[in-house]
């Protein structure tokens, strides 16, 4: 199922809004695709992000995937435990395996999104 | 794309699909970690069809074999296998092959996917001699079983033989399943495993009876990605990777595979150089990487701020749960080198290989 509240970008990450922060990580069609995550690179606390600019890697045991920002703004917090425990992502894409959290310069970004409706559709039409 | 007698199997085990050397080949079925881990503790039923089977009998063979190879042929008995590189004049490496012999001046070579084009015409413009050379592979399906439990759930369907009683690298031909099939004590996986060569037209059949099987013993069907973690692991080449026509075997780590006193082969004056002076371009090494960043075939590998190389194989390794690879580099290092991975230098160590 597709998260009813998140917002998502074509390169399959999701975005969740708690007022000017923006909690990030990619979707469960994303990590059933890439399967077997076994490292994520991400940016250290107090980056600037863009958004479409690239945010980090995930690494599979087959290839390595670029990520990309949903949103601009700085990041204030990163999930560490994906260090140790990268098999989050796979597990719990929505919940434990975020990756990380960054402070907004301009929330109206998000309406250049998809809805939850709209990310659906894609992905039936990436797949078919 | 070429798809495999199996490959609407595979589309109804819900298979992911990968290009390999001009086929359309299952990449994984469930997860790389999953299939690779069920051939190290159990058993994994992989479709091989994408391999080429070239045939090579009649009078001359013997000879035409023996001058196309690097390991000496003639040791062979009826019913063994070999491994070879098949060299140019140069020495480079045209492929590393699998020689069957069946009896004398009749053998099958069995040679990678994306070279039988090319190994065809190779051994053709080689042969002076009377032997026919044909090309077997559109009807030659490839399927093996590998793992720890791969022989006792393969003896029941074989009624006239022992599986077990077949040695490393040798094989007998018989029914398995009914199907008339060779039974070879060979794999690469670095596991005890059968290959199996069935036509085509059976290979449906073969896969049907082995699966139900294979997946009660615990096993599962594996796809090439993890074939190619269990090859790395193994420390087996691949060829087109860890190997081309511009490497020698002595560049690739197989000089024990080169028997320069078995006689004339193609090749040879410039392996006997290289062996003598000891001089060779590059060399592949095994490593390991210190962190969790994958250093991946075609990464830049340094030694004190200098390039020295590259990858050739690398991947996270699913059974020692750390990165592994090798590298083909152009100094003589025994401790770390550096691998460039997105603009950022990584320590790896170099390890001795198998890496298990």
């Amino acid at each position: 199922m597709i998260p009813e509240k998140l917002r998502y970008m074509e390169s399959h990450e999701w975005v969740r809004q708690e007022d000017d922060i923006a909690t990030i990580g990619i979707t469960d069609y994303a990590q059933s695709e890439i399967q077997d995550i076994v490292f994520v690179e991400l940016p250290d606390v107090g980056t600037e992000l863009t958004q479409k600019n690239e945010l980090g890697v995930i690494e599979s045991v087959k290839a390595a995937f670029d990520l990309y920002s949903p949103v601009s703004g700085e990041v204030i917090e990163v999930n560490e435990s994906l260090l140790d425990a990268p098999e989050q992502v796979n597990d719990s894409p929505y919940d434990d395996g975020w990756f990380l959290k960054i402070k907004m310069t301009d929330p109206s970004e998000l309406d250049a999104l998809f809805d939850a409706d709209q990310y659906q559709a894609y992905i039936e039409a990436e797949h078919a | 794309m070429k798809r495999t007698p199996l490959y609407e199997i595979h589309k109804s085990l819900h298979a992911k699909f990968t290009e390999f050397g001009g086929w359309e080949m299952p990449l994984q079925y469930s997860s790389i970690v999953k299939e690779h881990l069920a051939v190290r503790s159990t058993a994994g039923l992989f479709d091989l069809a994408h391999m080429g089977e070239l045939d090579v009998k009649g009078g001359g063979a013997d000879d035409l074999v023996q001058k196309l190879c690097t390991n000496d042929v003639s040791r062979l008995v009826d019913g063994q296998v070999l491994y070879t590189l098949l060299c140019n004049e140069s020495g480079g490496i045209v492929d590393d092959i699998l020689v069957y012999r069946h009896a004398e001046n009749d053998y099958t070579l069995v040679v990678n996917a994306a070279n039988i084009k090319k190994d065809l015409a190779w051994v053709k413009a080689q042969n002076n001699t009377d032997s026919k050379i044909t090309d077997d592979s559109e009807n030659t399906t490839l399927i093996a079983l590998q793992g720890p439990k791969s022989i006792e759930i393969l003896n029941p369907f074989v009624p006239d033989h022992d599986v077990s009683e077949i040695s490393f690298f040798r094989f007998v031909v018989g029914e398995v399943a009914g199907i008339r099939t060779a039974i070879s004590r060979t794999g690469y996986t670095g596991e005890i495993g059968i290959e199996l060569y069935v036509n085509a037209n059976s290979a449906e059949d073969l896969w049907n009876a082995l699966y139900p099987a294979v997946i009660e013993a615990g096993g599962l069907p594996v796809g090439l990605g993890a074939r190619d973690t269990l090859r790395l692991e193994a420390g087996l080449r691949l060829y087109g990777m860890d190997m081309d026509d511009d490497t020698t075997p002595f560049e690739a780590g197989l000089g024990r595979f080169v028997k320069l006193d078995k006689g004339d082969f193609i090749g040879k004056d410039v392996l006997q150089a290289q062996k003598e002076n000891g001089e060779q371009s590059k060399k592949l090494v095994g490593f390991q990487g210190l962190d969790r960043a994958v250093a991946r075939c075609g990464y830049e590998v340094y030694k004190n701020g200098r390039s020295i190389g590259k990858v050739t194989s690398g991947a996270p390794s699913p059974s020692l749960k750390c990165n592994i690879g090798f590298a083909s580099i152009s100094i003589k290092t025994k401790k770390t080198i550096e691998i460039d991975i997105r603009g950022k230098l990584h320590t790896a160590k170099i390890v001795k290989v198998p890496f298990i």
